[in-house]
């Protein structure tokens, strides 16, 4: 008889997923791209006024302080926090469950929490190449001074909505919608074929 | 071409959309005014030179935002958050008689 087991969590990529070097990689491997499979990733919003509180929340549940200041983000122990726009942040977790968790925090005074975890797939580019790869997607400057380690930015790739977070020096955590995964992961591949890839 | 948002910095102009003339200013919806109708709809400024805009940085972080372009130049004197401008408005005519 079939044991009762949790629900295997399907991959968008899946189909185009192929671990192993490809690309120009013959003189060694410039980025490696992996799919980080959160268990949570949410979207939180304030009412206007109450930013301060949110914030205070997301430092209950997550331990994670975030900075002040617009983009401003941290990422650590498997947990990453990031202002995307005004009194908006995305907030993601290795484990599931974190949206019940701020529910009980945020209150309907305070501001909104959308569980986003079905809806987003989180992509890690990383490597000496990462920025040089990122910078044919994205009009943005992905120089250090300018997108510090734990900021993130809202942008697009050919209108499909891309939030990025910096999660190292040479390490960058693109969250796109599920929808659009699999294009933006096969784009990615081929952007990253000529300075050769690993897909972990 | 760039814009400067408020709170994403500068970025490239194809991230954002026009949303239309800042200087329209919309009746009460049980508003009577022909008049104020007519005007909200149909006149505009058309300047060559700065004009108030409102625009979305749509491709973004999605706010909207009032800005002051060149029609000529197209350089952009100032760009804010066009809540702000909102709410001050609503609180206006909350403490005022219309
Ligand atoms: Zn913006």
């Amino acid at each position: 008889m079939a044991e009762r087991q949790s629900p295997e969590r399907l991959s968008p990529l899946e189909p185009v997923f192929h671990p192993g070097s490809h690309g120009n990689f013959e003189h060694g491997v410039d980025v490696i791209l992996t799919e980080t499979r959160p268990g949570s990733i949410l979207q939180l919003a304030a009412w206007p006024g109450e930013e301060k509180k949110l914030m205070a929340a997301i430092r209950s549940v997550t331990g994670l302080a975030l900075p002040d200041g617009a983009g401003g983000g941290v990422a650590k122990d498997g947990k990453a926090v990031f202002g995307f726009a005004p009194g908006k942040f995305t907030v993601v977790d290795e484990a599931e469950g974190l949206a019940s968790a701020f529910a009980k925090t945020v209150t309907p005074a305070v501001g909104t929490v959308t569980d986003l975890s079905h809806g987003r797939t989180a992509i890690r580019i990383a490597g000496p190449k990462a920025e040089w790869v990122l910078a044919k997607f994205f009009a943005i400057d992905f120089a250090l001074p300018a997108f510090p380690v734990g900021a993130g930015r809202s942008t697009t790739h050919h209108d499909v909505f891309a939030q990025i977070q910096r999660t190292g020096a040479d390490q960058f955590d693109i969250y796109v919608f599920r929808s659009f995964a699999r294009s933006f992961w096969k784009a990615l591949c081929h952007a990253s074929e000529e300075v050769g890839y690993e897909v972990q | 071409m760039l814009i400067t948002c408020p709170y994403c910095g500068p970025r490239d102009v194809i991230e954002f959309t026009y949303q239309g003339d800042g200087n329209r200013e919309r009746p009460q919806p049980n508003s009577q005014d022909l008049d104020a109708w007519n005007a909200y709809v149909y006149d505009r400024l058309n300047p060559a030179g700065d004009h108030n805009e409102i625009w979305q940085h749509s491709g973004g972080c999605r706010t909207h935002l009032r800005m002051v372009r060149n029609t000529v130049t197209h350089e952009i004197s100032s760009t804010s958050f066009a809540r702000g401008d909102h709410n001050a408005a609503a609180r206006h005519k909350a403490g005022g008689k219309s």
